[in-house]
């Protein structure tokens, strides 16, 4: 670990807490490459650094600030929403430590171990990651206009319909007659009868066979929970990054290894453009449960009718159990299933978890749905469904009622017109994003099914080209490693952002890579 | 009768196909149903049994009273912004809105030295519990108190901290039981319990309505101290207290670096169902090996979890209002009124009734009798629905807990009865 290194301003970022007792965390950020690169400051007080990862603390060892040697990580709290942070220009640091007399000489640690899955992970979830780079990048040029087809989120206003609902709910709340509780955990009745014949009227599955909840994201870790950790799992590489850090932290996983990038225990499946992106299923080993998302995060790829029976039969031979995310389901223009559920025999291998958030702009909002069929069983014959019923009565409390009463105005004819209409803008922007890349003489895959583009840059590392892009375009997108080492080399644009933003990002790389 | 199709398969042997995954023992090791889905079914049951009745609520802890204006004209208020270009929001941050985080830093841990980014908004305590097992692995020990709210217990069982339920004691096996009764206080005997990694610990208690003094938290901060152990403190109750105990774990000296703590919008701003709440990770907890707990706490909320609705969250701001804040009070003063009917009721008929002061739960001893039993008996005989203390652990035997949240004159109605009954 370095304790002297040198200062460039010029891509600098930080953020300093000052403790009670005298400690310093000064996170520093300095986007060069992948990581982040040793600083020097010159502290008063003469405190020497020590540098982690990307994590800086300092050891207070002049007698000037305590007697202490206690050393604090702080945790960073950068606001990556927050774009206007500005940060004052010098050449060089001099941060003067105002010393307080410490409350206690030494720092207490606890006698409990650290979870050993919680080690496991290597560095943070992704998308935090690119929020930071984002922010970072942002510092860096405050007049950058810096445009987000990164995280997938949403940004277009929810139609008036829809939050007229939940508004309604909200003042209803102050009324005697309109004031509600707890609700049901599995979710108010109507919203969930509507979900059942909205999405899947035709393929026999009922209201009681729904879960509402608040969002794919934490159904993805109540079902990992619900699993437990003596089952072995396969993904999708490359796929989105909670299937496999949800397993880790449960207990599913081995060690992770640096030299393919792979945690021991998984069953990764590639899914590239050789292979359509659906995997080979006769190199696939057997596995409990089969995380499979279509249309795809990140790839696009929608499955076709043939491929999902494929899965299913394998599945069924094998005695696995199939999660299928169906989270873009609305986004698919052709013919390709929208649920595992239009394939015959689904409903004795698959659970499918849905969303809200791409469909009706929720990702703030919070809503969406499992669906766990009364024929799953384990393999002793006990209903999956019953587990997962008793999962969200007791880990879970349901999805906010406001919430929810979005959900029920998304799902009349008014509201899923108005879904229709959202979900066609972010359509377009897909064909736009699309059509540059290929112009520009790039593979391309996903888009037509999806709000993700897929774009191939063969030979490169991700990260590099995703600095690239951020430091010379100032447009985000999320390098493809960051979903499983197969997508390393490719770039995923999401199509999620204001009109004029998008056509602006499009006409950036035209520039860079004409 | 329609027989379900689920039993259909278990009596039939398998009925087409079944998968080769194996349940998850934990989950096997859970006894019956989770507490109150199971006082929901009792209820129902009654209810289809007796249709004419009314059936007075006093089980379930669930708030009755309308929110304040102030706050759900906040919620609309932010309903509607998401509709204009302007007002529109995504994903919020993971953590929570920073504005949130620092008012309830502000409003509830000023002088404690908690910083709002310790601060970590949730969709509610029960959600919180099971996001903190989820950190805390299977590897850990666990003591609970002996009664207490069941989602400690159940989620420690479905997380692999415990062994098999023991009929013989009505206890998990590996899981400490802290009995708390009468004779101690309603406060573990510490001097007597062996140590734990973690200690969950709720005061105000649910279910017994007991506020921990100064004194009692002074000495389980030492216990924890001195045993390396972890506190899950719930304060979720904290704005029912009417004394001068505690609200805050981290109001006691050294509390910061033995404690996380768990609290609600719930039974404070009626927000049962609107779902919102909060847990503390200091930043100086710190694991053996010197890893701060925050740091791995933020990876769980940034991969377990996608935020708390930014409509919920619009709402706990005004909650946090100077106006807001006044207004929930009011609602509170109400509730606390309803546990002093209560209170009184119980008294009068010459039984001995605990909490209720500095919670919204009153803990009813019938000496002799069987939990279950009296529930069975008031439930038939006044249409009263309570909670039967062995709901909540072994401990809980010879006590039915009664809620005050409920509409006056529900609470005026159920007193009348409970004097017809018991007299």
């Amino acid at each position: 670990m370095p304790s002297d290194v040198a200062l460039s301003r010029e891509n600098l970022g930080f953020q300093i807490t000052i403790f009670e007792n005298g400690g310093v965390v000064i996170k520093l950020f300095q986007l060069s490459e992948n990581t982040l690169e040793a600083l020097t400051l010159r502290i008063e007080t003469g405190v020497s650094v020590s540098a982690s990862k990307n994590m800086y603390s300092l050891m207070s060892s002049s007698p000037s600030i305590s007697s202490s040697s206690s050393s604090f990580l702080g945790q960073t709290h950068f606001d990556s929403r927050n774009p206007n942070a500005r940060l004052p220009t010098k050449d060089s640091w001099i941060c003067k430590c105002v010393a307080t007399p410490p409350t206690e000489t030494t720092a207490h640690t606890t006698k409990v171990s650290r979870n050993a899955n919680m080690a496991k992970l290597q560095a943070g979830y992704l998308f935090p990651e690119i929020a930071r780079r984002r922010s970072a990048h942002m510092l860096k040029y405050p007049d950058g206009q810096v445009i987000s087809l990164g995280i997938g989120d949403t940004t277009e206003p929810i139609p008036e319909v829809i939050t007229f609902g939940m508004a309604k709910k909200a003042h209803a709340l102050s009324t005697l007659e309109g004031y509600s509780g707890y609700g049901a955990e599995q979710g108010e009745k109507q919203l969930r009868a509507a979900i059942a014949s909205t999405y899947y009227g035709d393929l026999s599955l009922e209201e009681s066979d729904i879960f509402v909840s608040d969002g794919a994201k934490s159904d993805i870790s109540r079902l990992q929970v619900m699993f437990g950790s003596n089952v072995t799992m396969a993904v999708q590489d490359p796929s989105y990054p909670a299937y496999v850090d949800s397993s880790v932290i449960l207990g599913q996983t081995g060690q992770f290894q640096k030299d393919v990038e792979k945690y021991r225990k998984i069953e990764y499946m590639k899914c590239n453009p050789e292979n359509g992106f659906f995997p080979d299923l006769s190199t696939v080993s057997r596995t409990d449960i089969i995380f499979f998302c279509s249309p795809n995060n990140p790839t696009g790829n929608a499955a076709t009718r043939e491929q999902l029976t494929r899965l299913v039969q394998f599945a069924k031979d094998n005695g696995s159990i199939l999660v299928y995310d169906s989270a873009y389901a609305m986004y698919i223009s052709d013919d390709s299933p929208r649920s595992i559920f239009e394939i015959p025999g689904a409903k004795e291998v698959a659970i499918e978890v849905s969303s809200f958030s791409k469909y009706a702009g929720f990702t703030g909002v919070r809503l969406g749905w499992t669906v766990v069929p009364k024929e799953l069983l384990y393999s002793d014959g006990f209903p999956v469904a019953k587990d997962f019923n008793r999962i969200v009565c007791t880990t879970f409390n349901g999805a906010s009622n406001i919430s929810q009463a979005g959900g029920l105005a998304c799902l009349s004819p008014e509201g899923l017109e108005a879904m229709h209409k959202v979900v066609s803008f972010y359509k377009e922007n897909t064909n736009i994003i699309m059509e540059t890349f290929i112009s520009l003489g790039f593979s391309v895959y996903g888009g037509k099914n999806s709000p993700y583009v897929w774009v191939h840059f063969p030979g490169q590392s991700s990260w590099d080209v995703f600095s690239e892009i951020l430091e010379k375009t100032h447009v985000v997108t999320t390098p493809g490693s960051g979903f499983g080492p197969a997508g390393d080399g490719f770039i995923r644009v999401c199509a999620f952002g204001h009109r004029g933003n998008v056509l602006e990002a499009c006409k950036r790389f035209k520039q860079l890579y004409k | 009768m329609l027989i379900p199709r689920i039993y259909l398969a278990l009596q039939n042997g398998r009925v087409g196909h079944g998968t080769k995954v194996p349940r998850n023992i934990n989950m096997e090791r859970l006894r019956n149903g989770y507490l109150f889905s199971e006082i929901c079914r009792r209820e129902l049951e009654h209810t289809q049994k007796y249709p004419h009745a009314k059936l007075i609520k006093l089980g379930i802890g669930d708030t009755t009273e309308p929110i304040p204006d102030i706050i759900t004209s906040a919620m609309a208020e932010h309903a509607h912004a998401l509709s204009t270009i302007r007002g529109y929001r995504g994903y919020g941050a993971e953590q929570g809105n920073m504005e949130l985080r620092n008012a309830i830093a502000q409003t509830f841990y000023r002088d404690m030295g908690i910083k709002a980014n310790e601060v970590f908004v949730s969709d509610g305590a029960q959600c919180d519990i099971s996001r903190i097992q989820m950190l805390l692995g299977s590897n850990v020990t666990v003591a609970v108190q002996d009664p207490s709210f069941p989602a400690y217990m159940d989620s420690s069982v479905i997380i692999g901290q415990s062994g098999n339920f023991k009929d013989e004691t009505g206890k998990y096996e590996n899981i400490l039981y802290m009995n708390c009764g009468p004779e101690s206080n309603f406060f573990p005997d510490l001097s007597n319990t062996p140590r734990t990694d973690i200690i969950f610990l709720c005061s105000p208690n649910n279910p017994t309505g007991h506020a921990a003094s100064r004194q009692q938290l002074e000495q389980l901060v030492e216990f924890a101290k001195a045993n390396g152990s972890i506190i899950i403190h719930d304060s979720a109750y904290a704005a029912y207290i009417t004394d001068e105990s505690p609200r805050s774990i981290f109001e006691i000296p050294g509390g910061r670096e033995v404690a996380i703590e768990i609290s609600s919008f719930s039974k404070f701003a009626g927000f049962t169902g609107v779902r919102l709440g909060w847990t503390v990770v200091p930043e100086e907890l710190l694991y053996s090996n010197g890893f701060p707990v925050i740091k791995d706490y933020n990876r769980i909320v940034c991969t377990c979890f996608n935020g708390a609705s930014s409509i919920a969250q619009a709402g706990g701001l005004a909650c946090l209002s100077s106006d807001g804040y006044l207004a929930m009070n009011a609602v509170l003063d109400y509730y606390k009124e309803n546990a002093k009917i209560i209170i009184d009721t119980f008294t009068s008929l010459g039984l001995k009734v605990y909490g209720g002061k500095n919670a919204p739960y009153m803990w009813v001893h019938f000496p002799g009798l069987r939990s279950w039993d009296v529930f069975n008996e008031i439930l038939e005989k006044t249409h009263i629905i309570t909670v039967p203390g062995t709901g909540f652990g072994p401990g809980g035997e010879g006590y039915i807990r009664v809620s005050a949240f409920g509409h006056r004159e529900s609470v005026i109605e159920a007193s009348r009865r409970l004097k017809n009954l018991l007299k």
